[in-house]
Parts: structure tokens; C-alpha cells; sequence
């Protein structure tokens, strides 16, 4: 008889499985723990929306219109949990108190990764959390000079808002072409003269070795010797997953929290989103997948198998998909592709920076982007969930 | 359960069609489209997730 649920990480993936357990029927005990003193948001307009002043933060907050009462939620927030010990079922938490469970979701999430031995200083700052948008967003009004350090998805979205505010802005990216690794050259090599045209001053193949200044960061300096000014410095180089209070659990760590395909890490415990890393059968894998999507899907199906328990449990199967909005322009990605798979443009062209990528390892169909086709999508995404070859890609069917 | 789409916040994921297609559908037209205003109650899980799954918050469900 299963009384009482515990999920630890009040973010997308701990509200979303809340939320699938009470759609379920589940009527016990619901305890949400968050260590940030917020209500549940959600992150993806926080780079955008947010940054642009387009948004109030609060307009950022899950369940606004529905509210919380119906989820009959035990919360706790602004309350980090610090230890689980497996045998006695039991969350310990920062404040001293304990949750007791007969079922565990960990949905911890991550958080940036900051530059080693880099002393914290005004104007050095990352974008995650509701409370880094804000000060990011006040540090903007000022109409600084901006660095952003890192030009992944995050740190060209934050260029974008700030090109949209006006503010000068310099990218370092480590990478001769950012984006490389995810979206191949020739799409990441489109996505960099996007932001040339928008006035980013974009520096490949060049990394930070300084942010300078004392107690306020007044510029950077780089390893080919050159330095600038900047009044705001943003960090965005990847993330790492919360797992630090889980050692010595006795549940296996290795980039994230291990679970086998039911989202399971231990008997009674699963783990959903950016923390998490469940075996994926489209993917051959258990990748860790710090995508919303993937926070939402991983949440259901752990929310789903922790009430059906270990007899009952389905294995977790999805295509991973992502978007990102810079200017007018949504890329949407679906699939997962490495640097030396051929791309073929089926749709649009390069130029008019509007079009449908396919990529292909072998004779399979892995990848596709659409860059201001949504429409392209649906089709691309079944034939990816059915495994199409890439001759049934070209042709657009599944079958073959 | 009826199901309510706001237009206005449709960004066109497609994930609502992928989760649920009985019931959602892009057309040609680019649009969003409710095949099933008040579907069936052996939908509601599929349905579920097309909510809990859209990015922008856009379809809720009326008893």
C-alpha cells in the first residue's frame, strides 16, 4: 500500500511527476521538496522573455491559473534536502526535519558549472534559476558591455536578449564553430553568421583565461593574448547535475543518477530530468538529457511506474527534442546526431536561414532540424520514434 | 473532460499531436487543430500527457 510519495527537486520534472501522480488517482501523502524559495517555473523564458523585459518573472511560475490546491501538496520550499538513506526510507533535509517515503522521485536538476579557481565578484554571473535571471536583467538595465562566456544554446540566447536590448556583446566559444557537436558544422557555422548579422562580436577557437577585475569584473582576457572590456560577465559552460547530497546513498553516481529503463534507481526510488540518467531505448543508451522535454516525458514515466511498482513498470523509450529561440529564428532539433553525419537540406535553404535538415549515420535517418518549420516536425519525429531508414526519410514514409 | 486550446500560445511543438493523435492535428494550414473536443475517458492518459508535454502551457482540460 503506497502512502506516501516524496519527490525532491521542486522544478519542470518534480511538479510534472507531482502532477502525473494525483492525475493517476494517487491520493496520499505529496511531499515537494525545493531548495529554491520559488513555487515551481518554468526556465526557457527566463533567457528570453525575461531578459527581454517582455516578461515580469513571475509570469514564469507553473499553475497560475490552475493553482496548487487540487495537488493537495505537502511543500517544501527553500529547503534543500542534504542526505536519503535508502534502508529507513527516509529524506533528510538542511532544516533538520525528515521526510519519510514508501516511493522516491529525484528530480534535483543541475546547475551551471563555474570557471575553476575564477573568485565570484560583481557582475560575474550565470543564468539558471529565476533569481539569476533577475540580477542578470538588472545588470542589463545599466546598458553595460556584456561577455558571454560559452556559445551554446544558452550563451547565444542570452546574446540575442542582449542585441535585443541594444547592449554590445561579445561571445567566446572554445569551439571553431559553436553549436558543432550538436547540430554539425554546417548548421552551426549558419547559426554563427546569424549572430554576426545581429552585431555579436563572436570569437571562436578562443578560450577565457581571465575575467578581470577585483571585486567588479571589468573585462576578459584570452588565451591568444587578447583582452576587452566588459561590465557584465556571463557564464554559460555547461551544467552539472545536483547529485552531491545523494553520496554515500549507495545509489550509483556517474554524471548524473544511474537508472535502468523503468527510471528506477534503487527498489522504490526514481529519478526523472536533468539529474537523472534512465536507459533509453531509442537511444541504445542512458544518456543524460537536460532538455524540457525530457524533464516532462522522464517525469510521467517515473510518476507512472512508481504507483505501478516493479511488476507493472514500462521501459522508457523517446526521441529527445529541443528548441531555441535567438531573434526571429526557432531552431527545433529532434534526435540526437554526431559531428560526421551527413546532412542533407530537404526543405528551405541555408540562406534564408528557413529550412529541414535530415542527418544520416549509415543507412538511418538520426536527426532532423527544422529552422522556422514547425510543420517539418511532426513527420521527421514519428519516422524517428519508428527508427525509419534513410531512404524512407527521403521518400517521407515510414515504411521500407 | 473537454479540451481547450489557446490559440494565441499554440508555438506549434507538435508534441500534443505526437502525445495524443486522435485528438490534436497540425493541418497544411499551419494551424492547430481539435479533432475531439470531449474525448473519450480511455483517451485521458494520452490527453494528459498532451497537456503536461505542451511548452507554452496551451491546452487545459475542463470536466
Amino acid at each position: 500500500m503506497l502512502r506516501r510519495i516524496a519527490i525532491v527537486g521542486a522544478s519542470l520534472a518534480g511538479l510534472r511527476a507531482a502532477e502525473t501522480l494525483r492525475d493517476r488517482g494517487f491520493d496520499g501523502e505529496l511531499t515537494l521538496i525545493g531548495d529554491e524559495p520559488h513555487r515551481p517555473y518554468d526556465r526557457p523564458p527566463l533567457s528570453k522573455q525575461v531578459l527581454q523585459g517582455a516578461w515580469e518573472p513571475e509570469q514564469t511560475f507553473f499553475r497560475k491559473k490552475d493553482g496548487y490546491d487540487a495537488l493537495a501538496l505537502d511543500m517544501r520550499l527553500g529547503v534543500r534536502a542534504v542526505s536519503v538513506d535508502l534502508r529507513a526510507r527516509r529524506v533528510a533535509l538542511a532544516d533538520g526535519t525528515n521526510v519519510d517515503y514508501d516511493r522516491l522521485i529525484i528530480a534535483t536538476g543541475a546547475r551551471p558549472r563555474t570557471i575553476p579557481d575564477m573568485a565570484p565578484r560583481t557582475g560575474l554571473l550565470v543564468l539558471r534559476g529565476l533569481d539569476d535571471a533577475i540580477a542578470l536583467r538588472r545588470a542589463m538595465m545599466d546598458a553595460p558591455r556584456v561577455a558571454i562566456i560559452g556559445g551554446g544554446f544558452i550563451g547565444l540566447e542570452v546574446a540575442a536578449s542582449c542585441r535585443a536590448r541594444g547592449l554590445p556583446v561579445t561571445v567566446i566559444e572554445a569551439l571553431p564553430v559553436p553549436l558543432s557537436p550538436i547540430l554539425g558544422p554546417t548548421l552551426g557555422d549558419m547559426v554563427a553568421a546569424m549572430h554576426r548579422d545581429h552585431g555579436v562580436d563572436l570569437r571562436t577557437g578562443v578560450v577565457v583565461t581571465d575575467v578581470l577585475g577585483e571585486s567588479r569584473a571589468t573585462g576578459v582576457a584570452l588565451s591568444d593574448g587578447s583582452r576587452f572590456d566588459a561590465d557584465v560577465v556571463v557564464v554559460g559552460i555547461g551544467v552539472t547535475p545536483n547529485t552531491e547530497w545523494l553520496e554515500g546513498s549507495g545509489l550509483t553516481i556517474d554524471n548524473g543518477l544511474v537508472c535502468n529503463a523503468s527510471g528506477e534507481a534503487a527498489p522504490g526510488v526514481y529519478a526523472a530530468g536533468d539529474v537523472a540518467r534512465v536507459a533509453n531505448r531509442w537511444h541504445g543508451d542512458a544518456p543524460r538529457i537536460e532538455h524540457w522535454t525530457n524533464a516532462v516525458e522522464q517525469a510521467v514515466h517515473a510518476a507512472e511506474n512508481a504507483l505501478a511498482g516493479p511488476g507493472a513498470s514500462t521501459s522508457f523509450s523517446s526521441v529527445p527534442y529541443f528548441w531555441s529561440d535567438q531573434y526571429d529564428r526557432r531552431i527545433q532539433f529532434i534526435g540526437g546526431a554526431r559531428p560526421h553525419d551527413e546532412i542533407r537540406i530537404v526543405d528551405g535553404s541555408l540562406a534564408d536561414r528557413k529550412l529541414t535538415a535530415l542527418y544520416r549515420r549509415g543507412d538511418r535517418l538520426v536527426a532532423c532540424l527544422a529552422l522556422n518549420q514547425p510543420h517539418a516536425l511532426i513527420k521527421y519525429r514519428k519516422l524517428l520514434a519508428a527508427d525509419a531508414s534513410w531512404k524512407a526519410a527521403l521518400s517521407g514514409t515510414a515504411a521500407s | 473532460m473537454k479540451v481547450v486550446v489557446d490559440l494565441s500560445m499554440c508555438d506549434l511543438h507538435g508534441l500534443c499531436v505526437d502525445a495524443a493523435p486522435e485528438v490534436f492535428q497540425i493541418g497544411d494550414d499551419g494551424v492547430l487543430h481539435v479533432l475531439l473536443e470531449t474525448p473519450a475517458d480511455g483517451l485521458r492518459a494520452k490527453v494528459d500527457k498532451a497537456v503536461r508535454e505542451c511548452p507554452t502551457g496551451a491546452i487545459s482540460l475542463e470536466e
